[in-house]
């Protein structure tokens, strides 16, 4: 019977020993804003829960949207959706054909960034100045 | 013994189990999500942390209701599939894939019936 030789075989180069190309990081980087989204969708069900419940849950959850903390999350809340907004868009561009020639992938992969961070601050702004719901 | 034909067996075999069914609903509630993120970010983000009438004004609009309702529902049928493509990538358990899955599908149908019922609350008055 022939016996399987149980040497460690070589694996191929993996993460850890590549220098990070722009296509890459905009690769995880969907990945993780879609994940971060999911905390983003529990956000909006405490918002819409707390609105419910009357003032008292509704001052208390805008209480904690207030402190440095709550801050952060609703400008990562933003970001995370600017940036899967505009690189899902890049995703969608691929899918159909464009875009997709190294160069290209590169320049729209900084520029995703580059945009994404513009519409974050535009997004927080509009919350942080409560001018959501049609400029009221 | 199966009933499936060979190319049905052979169209199953990646580690999620499914074929291209799953990505063409990911693209189509992306595309879905386009408009509806953006309408979501401008209007609906912008507006949490305001005063507690601009909210109910907002809400209690049956136009307004009905898109954030429609947003929070693509939202969570594309997220639930996107995780569930996540888990498998890198869960290769079984036992605890399913769990993950459980999960999965128990967390958006547990936020989508509690944000339309907030919602409800909120705008039939
Ligand atoms: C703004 C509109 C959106 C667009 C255009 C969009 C687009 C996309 C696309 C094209 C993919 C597939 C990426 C791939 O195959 O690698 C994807 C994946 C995903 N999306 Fe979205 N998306 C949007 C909004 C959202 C929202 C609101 C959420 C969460 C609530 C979300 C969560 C996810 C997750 C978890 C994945 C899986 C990530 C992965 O497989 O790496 N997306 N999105």
């Amino acid at each position: 019977m022939a016996e399987h030789p149980q040497k460690v075989r070589p694996l191929s180069p993996h993460l850890t020993i590549y220098r990070w190309p722009v296509t890459m990081a905009t690769s995880i980087t969907h990945r993780m804003t879609g994940v971060a989204l999911a905390g983003g969708m529990l956000l909006v069900a405490w918002w819409l829960i707390a609105v419910s419940y009357g003032p008292e849950t509704f001052n208390f959850f805008n209480s904690m949207l207030a402190t440095p903390i709550g801050q952060v999350v609703l400008f990562g809340f933003a970001w995370a959706l600017a940036y899967h907004l505009v690189n899902g868009i890049r995703h969608l561009a691929w899918d159909f054909g464009y875009g997709f020639a190294l160069p290209t992938a590169n320049k729209t992969g900084v520029l995703v960034f580059v945009l994404s961070l513009l519409l974050a601050g535009g997004f927080f702004a509009l919350a942080y100045l409560g001018k959501g719901g049609y400029y009221q | 013994m199966s009933l499936e034909t060979p190319l049905h067996k052979v169209g199953g075999l990646g580690s999620a189990h499914s074929g291209v069914g799953h990505f063409m609903r990911q693209r189509i509630t992306a595309i879905a999500l386009i408009p509806l993120t953006v309408w979501f970010a401008v209007s609906a983000l912008g507006l949490i942390g305001a005063k507690e009438v601009s909210e109910l004004i907002f809400l209690s609009n049956p136009l307004n209701a009905v898109l954030l309702g429609t947003f929070i529902l693509i939202s969570l049928y594309h997220l639930a599939m996107g995780l569930r493509e996540v888990v498998v990538d890198y869960v290769p358990h079984e036992g605890f894939k399913l769990f993950l899955m459980l999960l999965n599908y128990g967390f958006a149908i547990a936020v989508a019936a509690a944000c339309l019922f907030a919602l409800a609350r909120i705008s039939i008055v």
